[in-house]
């Protein structure tokens, strides 16, 4: 006795499980040119990926994954941090007893901690490789200018967030590295001060009290930290990524030189088509302006789906993995609890403002806003200069650009460590002339010193090489030989009083 | 009138194009005026800060010219022959709290060193330490106010 509806029902719910699959992808299987390029272009979450991708862009050479990998390692970060808001409670008596709990008493806490706090720093690390990567290839030249300046405020985001996380522990690292922080945020009075106009025009005690809620770290700093890490911040990180990735596309996709067909030689290893082709690539001609593939053939181009999505894939794992890993291998600081009467001996803020808390200990508006402000602007500033064509998507340019920046490189190394040689062995100004004026200290510093040098130096290449990128190219690895070397002399040879140590282990016990 | 006109006499600007302007600068003038008033309840109009009058009692047994830590504060006195003086420890450099020593005070943070007195010796403090107003009440006991500075050298007999 069976009748045909049920059977027909019968058939349908065998069939569900296959219909569901297909109804969201929508096209099938990716297993031909069309289906494969629909893969892309019909999923909402793919579909910022072009349908096909140059072979350029796969060499691993090209971008080494860098951006994927910074993406991957905020998601650890965002997963961990919504994990670890479920117990973190942002007010001074409780906060230190929340992470403590979550360290020792909530299940797997400490791990997710962990994790958070390496994915923090692999972020860091990864959008400094990652705006090396863009500055050596020239993958910052029209039309991607606008692109690489949104690559600087995601860098400023991303030092906030983990600025501003910092403090959330409420331990004695916390406290005094953002006590450091916002006087810093003050120190435009050490000019204002030096000029006797602090009473009318006071824009260094404003952002420190925007910052702190206060005239000292306290409940109000914790709470405005908090919404600035956990809300503020990262709404302003995801948007900005969304007109970076976006600008990625719109601009062409990876950087790549004007020859780079030629470069690649004939392909081999992957069938550029499956199928042979039926349609010509008119639709593109129909899109205006610097797109990819306006005005050329999809020649050299290989699908996305699998060649580009299984490469970012590969990236997403290895910056989980690597966050995970550590994560396992070594534990997040926790030291006592906040204590506003007695600075942690030495307080050093975290690794990547060592370098920066080296300059501000000659002077602390240069050090902390002035420099800053000059690299900022300068980095900035790169695509505007440089409007030079040649080199584009090349490693350093092309074969005379690795021997200049190792030329510039030495010379970095040479001047960072001369002037750190002369302040630690012989002092500075104030110990020569102790009634020097501190606008004098201000201006003539270590860290000001170095920066005329680089500059300097960075001036003679340009004239040297008539060559506006050879100067850039000078000036980004003195800054960027500079900022390793200072960060090196910050964590490791810096100790009680922020005195010089050859080792940790000369520091005096008291 | 088809002759070009000069800078000095340049073509009237239509009226719907001077209505755009306006529109146009009012618009960015409002939107720059809400931030700022936005930004007014993110500055604090009360500091929420422990108040900065506090009263101390000299200890008897404290020797001339041997500081004297106020606990909890971060303020130091000292009391020779010609009275009492209180000298704020917050580092004028980044806000450390500094800590005597044999011959002054020295900051753990970035390595200033202050004589006795509150001038800098060395490292990047940019101003000598403040001196703290403060007034006797007898006894050996004394109200500091931490948020007022007096010239270096006053002192208080009490």
């Amino acid at each position: 006795m069976t009748s045909p509806a049920l059977s027909r029902l019968a058939e349908n719910l065998r069939a569900a499980p296959r219909r569901l699959r297909d109804t969201m992808l929508r096209s099938g299987k990716p297993d031909s040119d069309r289906t494969r390029s629909a893969f892309v272009f019909g999923n909402v979450f793919l579909h910022l990926h072009p349908a096909r991708v140059h072979r350029w862009s796969l060499r691993p050479a090209a971008t080494m994954g860098l951006g994927i990998i910074t993406l991957a390692a905020f998601l650890v970060a965002t997963v961990t941090g919504i994990l670890l808001m479920v117990y973190y409670k942002p007010y001074p008596e409780s906060a230190y007893t929340s992470i403590k709990d979550i360290h020792f008493v909530v299940p797997t806490g400490r791990f997710i901690r962990n994790a958070h706090r390496w994915s923090a720093n692999l972020m860091v690390v990864g959008v400094l490789l990652h705006m090396a990567r863009v500055f050596y290839t020239a993958a910052y030249r029209a039309p991607r200018e606008f692109n690489w300046v949104i690559g600087m405020l995601l860098m400023a985001v991303t030092l906030g967030l983990s600025f501003t996380g910092y403090l959330l522990p409420w331990d004695q690292l916390a406290y005094w590295a953002v006590t450091i922080g916002a006087n810093i945020a003050q120190s435009p009075r050490e000019v204002t001060d030096s000029l006797g106009i602090t009473r009318w025009f006071d824009p260094g005690g404003l952002q420190k009290e925007l910052l702190l809620g206060s005239d000292q770290v306290g409940a109000e700093a914790l709470i405005r930290f908090y919404l600035l890490h956990i809300m503020v911040l990262p709404l302003a990180l995801v948007l900005l990524l969304a007109v970076h990735f976006w600008r990625v596309r719109k601009d062409g996709g990876i950087a790549r030189p004007a020859d780079a067909d030629q470069r690649l030689g004939p392909v081999s290893a992957h069938p550029l088509f499956t199928q042979p082709q039926q349609k010509t690539w008119s639709l593109a001609a129909l899109v205006k302006g610097r797109t990819p593939v306006v005005g050329k053939g999809p020649e050299n181009t290989l699908p996305s789906m699998p060649h580009l999505l299984y490469a970012e894939g590969a990236a997403l794992m290895l910056a989980a993995f690597a966050s995970v890993g550590l994560a396992v291998l070594a534990d997040a600081p926790l030291k006592e609890l906040a204590n506003p009467a007695v600075p942690e001996n030495p307080a050093k803020a975290p690794w990547y403002f060592l370098g920066l808390q080296e300059l501000v200990s000659y002077s602390a508006f240069m050090g902390g806003i002035g420099i800053p402000t000059i690299v900022i602007l300068g980095l900035g500033l790169i695509p505007f200069l440089d409007r030079e064509k040649e080199g584009t998507g090349l490693w350093f340019g092309g074969p005379g650009g690795a021997r200049l920046v190792g030329t510039s490189a030495a010379f970095g190394l040479a001047a960072v460590v001369g002037i750190e040689l002369v302040a630690i062995r012989f002092g500075w100004i104030r110990e020569w002339w102790p009634g020097a004026p501190q606008l004098l200290i201000t201006a003539i510093n270590p860290g000001t010193v170095l920066a005329a040098a680089y500059g300097l130096f960075s001036a003679w290449l340009v004239r040297r090489h008539q060559s506006t990128r050879a100067g850039a190219l000078g000036l980004f690895t003195c800054f960027a030989v500079g900022f390793v070397v200072l960060t090196i002399v910050g964590v490791h040879f810096r100790g009680p009083n922020w005195q010089f140590y050859w080792s940790h282990s000369d520091w005096p016990l008291h | 009138m088809s002759e070009a006109r000069s800078r000095l006499d340049p073509e009237p600007l239509p009226r719907r194009d001077a209505l755009g302007l306006f529109a146009r600068w009012s618009a960015f003038a409002t939107s720059i005026f809400a931030t700022l008033g936005l930004l007014k309840l993110v500055k604090p109009g009360v500091l929420p800060s422990p108040s900065k009058r506090f009263r101390v009692t000299l200890p008897e047994s404290l020797a001339p010219g041997e500081p004297f830590v106020v606990p909890g504060r971060p303020v130091v006195l000292v009391r020779d022959a010609a009275g009492v003086c209180a000298v704020s420890r917050v580092c004028t450099h980044l806000g450390c709290i500094v800590q005597p020593n044999a011959s002054g005070f020295e900051c753990p943070c970035h390595g200033s060193r202050f004589a006795a007195d509150g001038s800098v010796l060395k490292g990047p403090a940019p101003k000598p330490l403040r001196w703290l107003a403060l007034s006797s009440l007898g006894g050996g006991t004394f109200v500091i106010d931490e948020s007022a500075s007096v010239a270096p050298g006053t002192k208080v007999k009490g």
